[in-house]
């Protein structure tokens, strides 16, 4: 399972694209809100949480599609499927390795883009752990997503269509959390269940995926 | 030997179905315009919200409906995870656009209330958004469903989705519920609150979410009726196609 | 005819409208697609028959 994820890795690092594109989108999308917004710091440093959190979100998605697609097309996922490791724990590595790839970035690089939009000097701290307990969850839940949609040839919008009902309320508590630590107010509640739609998902939704993907690979 | 699982069988489900269908399309229709030209035309205004009270005859029915039918496509799914009925997975496939519709009426319906009395036409209110969402839900299960040719992978994958589904929209209910607290009054239809809707109202209410039932059912009969023969027709075609 | 309601009459007309143009719509398509599928599935039937 080891050898799975650093084999992810080295695969999203080498070929470029995942690992440089979330972030770039990222970028461009907190960028272009003031623009779209109007330079006004009060505004932007009150919405500055759900700009942050639906632009992770946003790049988050983008790279959902290669989870799986990649391998599925060069028939490498058939060997992981037969391979003696449970497919569940394929799923789980092919998740961290998305994480690992695009998350975290995103939670390393929200800071600086938090100081762009204004974002309350007591946030920050809010604003990474948030980013950190969420980002896990949109991986496991995209993860899943891409399981389902694997086999499609216009997977891409049907993903989307189906992962980011499924984002609602990751988004919700990971927003929150950050716009009651700007105001001071106590945060013990939004973490708590942000933590625990993190540590559901990555429990349960590995078994879906994994049930999911023996389906497409039938 | 007669149990529920002989209408597993696709000829038979046909046969007992469409004897039972015209029967219960005029019971739907007469209850359905008893229900609502009742509503409609001989109930009073409430003291407080005027003549859009009488909006309440389609708004409830259908929010009721909007989430028994995900409750019934997930016992639907079910079955067909376990007992592997095609009937039962094709209920489901056949109950998710009369969903979607209820929630849309429920939607719109509200939205029409929502203006006169609460001055908007909508608003980020727990059970308005978790109804936003649901109806994404609805969507995107019937986008997966028609997105994969194999009918057995496309039974699969939308049950699986239907469950984790189920689990996640729970979960947004909640959370909006966190979130913001809402303009919308509580439960109109509870057994054990003090402050119920009133007789008058009451009745009405009763034989439209009967109506609506009944609606529901016989849309989903009629539409599984229709989905089993589509599923005959693909495999008649494929047939010939390798002859 | 109509009863008496006040100035949200617009209201409650349209909600009715639009609901019931929403069913029939929804009614009228599943009984649409009923029959198509079953005028196609007859024809199958038939042509199979015929052929042996």
């Amino acid at each position: 399972m080891i050898a799975l994820l650093s084999r992810d890795l080295a695969l999203a690092v080498r070929a470029g694209g995942g690992f440089g594109l979330g972030l770039a989108f990222f970028l461009i999308v907190t960028v272009l809100v003031p623009f779209g917004v109007g330079p006004d710091s009060a505004i932007l440093s009150k919405i500055a949480p759900g700009i942050l959190w639906v632009g992770a979100l946003l790049a988050c998605l983008l790279s959902l599609d290669r989870i799986f697609a990649l391998d599925f097309e060069d028939g490498s996922l058939d060997l992981l499927a037969t391979a003696p490791i449970p497919l569940e724990g394929v799923v789980a590595m092919k998740a961290a390795a998305h994480w690992l790839t695009t998350g975290l970035p995103l939670v390393l690089a929200a800071p600086v883009l938090g100081v762009l939009l204004n974002l309350a000097p007591a946030a920050m701290g809010w604003l990474v752990l948030s980013l950190a307990l969420g980002t896990p969850a949109l991986s496991v839940i995209g993860a899943f997503g891409a399981a389902l949609t694997v086999g499609l040839k216009r997977g891409g919008l049907l993903l989307s269509l189906l992962v980011l009902p499924l984002y609602m309320p990751t988004l919700l508590f990971g927003a929150e959390l950050v716009a009651r630590g700007a105001a001071g107010l106590a945060t013990m509640v939004p973490t708590l269940m942000l933590a625990g739609i993190t540590l559901g998902a990555c429990a349960l939704l590995p078994f879906a995926a994994a049930a999911a993907l023996r389906v497409n690979l039938r | 030997m007669a149990s529920l699982w002989q209408y597993a069988n696709p000829q038979k489900f046909l046969q007992t179905t469409g004897a039972v269908l015209p029967v219960l399309a005029v019971l739907t229709a007469l209850t359905l315009v008893v229900g609502l030209v009742w509503g409609f035309f001989f109930t009073p205004d409430d003291y407080r919200q005027g003549a859009t009270v009488k909006i309440i005859y389609l708004h409830v029915p259908s929010a009721l409906m909007a989430i028994n039918a995900w409750l019934m496509m997930l016992v639907a799914s079910l079955v067909w995870l376990v007992r592997r009925h095609h009937v039962s997975a094709l209920a489901a496939r056949a109950a998710a656009p009369v969903g979607l519709t209820m929630t849309a009426i429920a939607l719109l319906t509200g939205a029409i209330w929502g203006q006169p009395m609460w001055g908007t036409w909508w608003a980020w209110d727990p059970r308005l958004t978790s109804f936003l969402i649901l109806g994404l839900f609805y969507l995107g299960y019937i986008a997966l469903w028609s997105a994969i040719e194999n009918p057995d992978a496309a039974a699969d994958l939308t049950t699986v989705l239907c469950m984790v589904g189920s689990v996640f929209a729970l979960l947004s209910r909640y959370a909006v519920n966190f979130w913001n607290q809402g303009l919308h009054q509580g439960a109109s239809l509870s057994m054990d609150a003090e402050e119920n809707v009133a007789d008058v109202f009451y009745i009405p209410l009763l034989v439209c979410i009967a109506g609506f039932v009944l609606l529901f059912i016989t849309l989903v009969l009629l539409r599984t009726r229709t989905e089993i023969r589509a599923r005959r027709i693909s495999a008649l075609l494929a047939r010939e196609r390798m002859a | 005819m109509i009863p008496d309601l006040g100035k949200y009459a617009q209201a409650v007309i349209g909600a009715y409208a639009l609901s019931i143009a929403l069913l029939v719509l929804l009614v009228g398509w599943s009984m649409w697609r009923a029959a198509r599928v079953r005028r196609q599935l007859n024809e199958i039937e038939a042509r199979r028959v015929r052929n042996g």
